[in-house]
């Protein structure tokens, strides 16, 4: 007999004591605020080398020359790793056996491909001594000339953006609607390079013994990277422990296992001591991914009443030589508003860059910014309110597929901000509004939307005798919180309160968890918990159901309900037993329970599923300097269900400060001639400071979904990017009456 | 090359470690003294995650020579706390979700420190213009700024440091 213990399950946030919908503060947060919380780099196994990479000064050509002897000459240096006595790999790392392998630069030849490129490691007994040996190695180069920018060569059309999406897409006749359309927008709009930029650089601590590998690192996708190395090294994956319990942010660039990790793997191999590698800032501009150029035309056909007969998307974007990323910018305009017709397509340039990579909100953030600025213009060709203009073309199914959506509060996203934004009464003209310092003083609008990922992920849930419980997962914490929110699912998925809960996550060692990307992390490894947690209260309830001594004996069909360390009869919550006692007559210590989890094919063809926001941004403009501030930022949010909101908030903020960033502040400019990046360092690549951020707020607006997964959960990890670059630059065009189409906008774009 | 030898003063506590000349005070805390709370985010003095006070004067221990320490006495995210008590501002940090990866946020509380050791009272725009050398990816900034502002209130107040 399966017993049913469907109400455990569902709605797990409405039942009395249950973790899920809580506040609660950051289960690690006491590490991180006094300093104890150990990140790759503060490893320091005994015995243990630096080792520091030399990169390529010029961005495509060959080496011709290292001064090896001068480095080994360096008083502490213990070796260099070179092409010529590199340790042999098992696999050419220019294989591509599957999309998800990205070609790695693991001093395979003398060749460089981009700017900052690793062409050899010194390892050494001190950091100093190892940072002075790369300085010695003097490289000599025989440089071609870089390609550099969107305009570098011969456009193609990719084979696939994104991750599989086709390149062009097409609903309708978009050029019938063009022709017919009253008015019309037609729009190019560019979007710089960016760079990741989390605050940990990227380290790895690697230590060998014999065939088996211990590594600190941080890692957004441990079971990935375990699979990669293993597939390069020539080991098993299980003789690879990954421990990656704090990760100093991600964003994308610790997705994949990246070639300076491998090269501090390679180079503890050589010496046969464990070695510490930590990317210097400036080396995370070419290996270790970015976010690529991009010059999206936008052409928008609308009807006299602002109801839109055509929407055409084409972005050119950029990518490596040697790899395939295509940022699918142009999907973005494929899910927010209705249109007879709908054409979206991409073409790609090859440049001496390194490969481009998933960055917070790929193709979403940069698609995000230019459709939600053309929006603007063909409401202000339509003499209508952005606000109005958007609800006008709200669209009541998925316009490029036609899907259902599994849910979609936009609606109320829209009110709730626009309410406590204060929207009514905008002015539709710009430069109208001025504050009493004579500010100019604009407000504009975007929609955010991000898809509702589920990846592949399993747990694993034990329920003690003694009343505990252990939920393990090889899950991410990159600082989005999963480790508390995770927790507050597996205490709801184990019937315990969270402090009977030991959550385990953070190695490789554990059930894997799936890849903390694609806003999934919450959803998916959510899912493999609550499976591995209703499993075990599933044996739980099969030894008490089939035991005449327990008040429980024959629920039967009636089902039970798992809550604060007891079974309940569902239809008689005045019978239940303790798990101690089920477990002790049963003489038994512990059961458990194993799940996994991934995208139900059946809901997913059915409908489309995306998480959906409204960003309202008020700036202010010195109408003689051009300076300009964002004062305001108001964004409501609809994400399905929401585990922690504390933790959720943090996410909105920090995702409505990228998107504010993307409009005004990050850039990254690449010497025509040199190929090389001219603002690789943290004072010159601007990311805002607190002296750049407004007064924000961001509302949770309730959603039920039935649909993405039992637990009903989407993602906010990225949505909060998307929708508030728009609102800003759109501000900033009220306010000046100048729309810049090119980001960031600059103050020579204002005066 | 002849190691130096540095006597000075980390959390109230006497310290001594050898160096070479160009090391950074950075270095020596992480490596030399096993305090490796102060983190690395660029070594160029742009990002704040290294800060310490050194005589009370807040610094990035990236661009300061470690022997340079001879004599000061230094405060690092080590030594905000009171023993198990946490510091106001630690737990307002913890109340007002002011983290999220935490790599930058011992450099926030130790300047967050400084800047109450000399204003206990700041404006918003006062916080947020000293915070300014300390770079967050994460958060969105709001959240560090109400957790200082409140935590300063509470200090000012003199409602117990700790629970
Ligand atoms: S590491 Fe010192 S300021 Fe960045
Ligand atoms: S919390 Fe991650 S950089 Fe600030």
């Amino acid at each position: 007999m399966t017993p049913d213990i469907s109400l455990s399950q569902v709605p797990a946030h409405a039942r009395h004591g249950s973790s899920i919908g809580r506040p609660l503060t950051r289960r690690e947060g006491v590490l991180k605020v006094t300093g104890v919380a150990r990140y790759a780099a503060d490893n320091h196994p005994a015995g243990m080398l630096y080792a520091v990479l030399a990169a390529s000064r010029i961005a495509r050509g060959r080496v011709t020359c290292l001064d090896v002897p001068a480095a080994m000459a360096h008083p502490g240096v213990v070796a260099v790793m070179t092409p010529a006595n590199r340790p042999a790999l098992a696999l050419d790392p220019d294989a591509k056996l599957h999309p998800f392998m990205f070609r790695l630069d693991l001093l395979q030849s003398d060749a460089v491909r981009y700017a900052n490129q690793p062409i050899a490691v010194v390892i050494a007994e001190t950091l100093e001594a190892a940072t002075e040996g790369a300085a010695l190695l003097a490289p000599r180069y025989e440089a071609l000339p870089a390609r550099v920018g969107l305009d570098a060569g011969e456009s193609f059309v990719p084979p696939v953006v994104g991750v599989g999406h086709p390149a062009e897409q097409l609903v309708g006749d978009v050029e019938a609607g063009l022709a017919s359309a009253a008015r019309r927008v037609d729009a190019t709009y560019e979007t710089p390079a960016q760079y990741h930029n989390a605050m940990e650089p990227h380290a790895v601590v690697a230590a060998w013994d014999g065939d088996s590998l211990s590594l600190d690192m941080p890692s957004q996708g441990m079971a990935m990277a375990q699979a990669r190395l293993a597939g390069l090294l020539g080991i098993a994956p299980e003789n690879i422990m990954i421990r990656s319990p704090f990760l100093g942010g991600g964003f994308g660039s610790k997705g994949l296992i990246a070639g300076p990790q491998v090269l501090g793997i390679l180079a503890a191999r050589l010496v046969g001591r464990p070695v510490k590698l930590v990317l210097r800032r400036e080396q995370m501009y070419g290996p270790v991914g970015h976010r690529p150029p991009t010059r999206q035309r936008l052409r928008i056909g609308a009807g006299a009443d602002g109801t839109l007969t055509a929407l055409a998307h084409h972005a050119l974007i950029t990518t490596s030589t040697f790899d395939d990323f295509f940022e699918p910018a142009a999907d973005a305009s494929h899910t927010l508003y209705a249109s007879p017709a709908i054409a979206t397509s991409h073409t790609a340039v090859r440049i001496d860059t390194g490969t481009p990579m998933f960055m917070r909100a790929p193709g979403e953030a940069t698609g995000s910014i230019a459709l939600e600025s053309a929006i603007d213009e063909a409401a202000l060709a339509c003499r209508m309110d952005p606000l109005a203009f958007r609800l006008k073309n709200y669209a009541e199914v998925e316009p490029i597929s036609g899907k259902p959506f599994s849910s979609k509060a936009l609606r109320a996203c829209y009110a709730q901000g626009a309410d406590r934004f204060g929207w009514a009464g905008r002015p539709l003209a710009p430069r109208q509004m001025r504050d009493a310092a004579g500010m100019l003083v604009g407000w504009g609008m975007g929609t955010a939307t991000f898809p509702a990922l589920m990846f592949q992920a399993e747990a694993r849930a034990v329920i003690r005798r003694n009343g505990g419980g252990v939920v393990e997962i090889g899950a991410h914490d990159m600082g989005q919180g999963a480790w508390t929110a995770l927790a507050q699912i597996a205490a709801d998925a184990v019937g315990l309160g969270i402090e009977q809960l030991e959550f385990r996550s953070g190695t490789s060692d554990l059930p894997d968890g799936g890849i903390a990307g694609g806003s999934a992390h919450t959803a998916t490894a959510g899912m493999a918990i609550h499976a591995a947690g209703g499993e075990a209260v599933a044996r739980l309830a099969e030894l008490a159901m089939d035991d005449a001594r327990s008040p429980l004996f024959g629920a039967g069909n009636a089902g039970v309900v798992a809550r604060d360390g007891r079974l309940f009869r569902r239809d008689d919550e005045s019978r239940s037993e303790s798990y101690a006692d089920i477990l002790t007559r049963a003489g038994l210590a512990q059961v458990e329970g194993r799940g996994k989890s991934g995208g139900d094919p059946a809901a997913q063809t059915a409908y489309a599923m995306h998480a959906h926001g409204a960003v309202f941004a008020e700036v202010k403009v010195d109408p003689d300097l051009g300076q300009l501030r964002v004062t305001r930022l108001v964004g409501a949010f609809a994400a399905g269900r929401i585990i922690n909101p504390r933790m959720v908030r943090s996410q909105y903020y920090g995702g409505m400060i990228w998107g504010m960033a993307f409009a005004l502040h990050e850039e990254a400019v690449t010497d025509r001639r040199s190929g090389r990046m001219l603002n690789a360092n943290l004072a010159d690549y601007h990311i805002p400071v607190n002296a750049d951020v407004p007064e924000m707020e961001a509302l949770l607006v309730e959603e039920h979904d039935p649909h993405v997964n039992a637990l009903g959960i989407k993602g906010v990890g990225e949505i909060a990017i998307t929708g508030t670059g728009g609102a800003v630059a759109n501000a900033v065009w009220h306010a000046t009456g100048m729309r810049a189409r090119r980001f960031p906008i600059r103050i020579d774009d204002l005066v | 090359m002849s190691k130096i030898h540095v006597t000075t003063t980390v959390n109230g506590e006497p310290a001594e470690f050898l160096c070479q000349p160009g090391n950074s005070l950075l270095d020596a805390l992480r490596d030399d003294l096993n305090l490796t709370g102060s983190k690395e985010g660029c070594s160029s003095g742009d990002c704040g995650a290294c800060s310490v006070i050194v005589d009370g004067r807040l610094v990035c221990s990236c661009l300061m020579l470690a022997v340079e320490a001879e004599g000061k006495s230094i405060t690092t995210i080590e030594g905000i706390a009171n023993g198990d008590v946490l510091h106001p501002l630690q737990r307002k940090f913890l109340e007002h979700a002011a983290l999220q990866c935490g790599f930058c946020t011992p450099g926030f509380l130790v300047a967050a420190k400084a800047l109450l050791d000399h204003n206990p009272d700041p404006t918003e725009t006062e916080a947020r213009y000293w915070l300014a050398g300390n770079l967050c990816r994460c958060t969105g900034y709001d959240k560090i700024i109400r957790a200082v502002l409140d935590a300063a209130a509470e200090m000012r107040a003199g409602a117990p440091a700790g629970e």
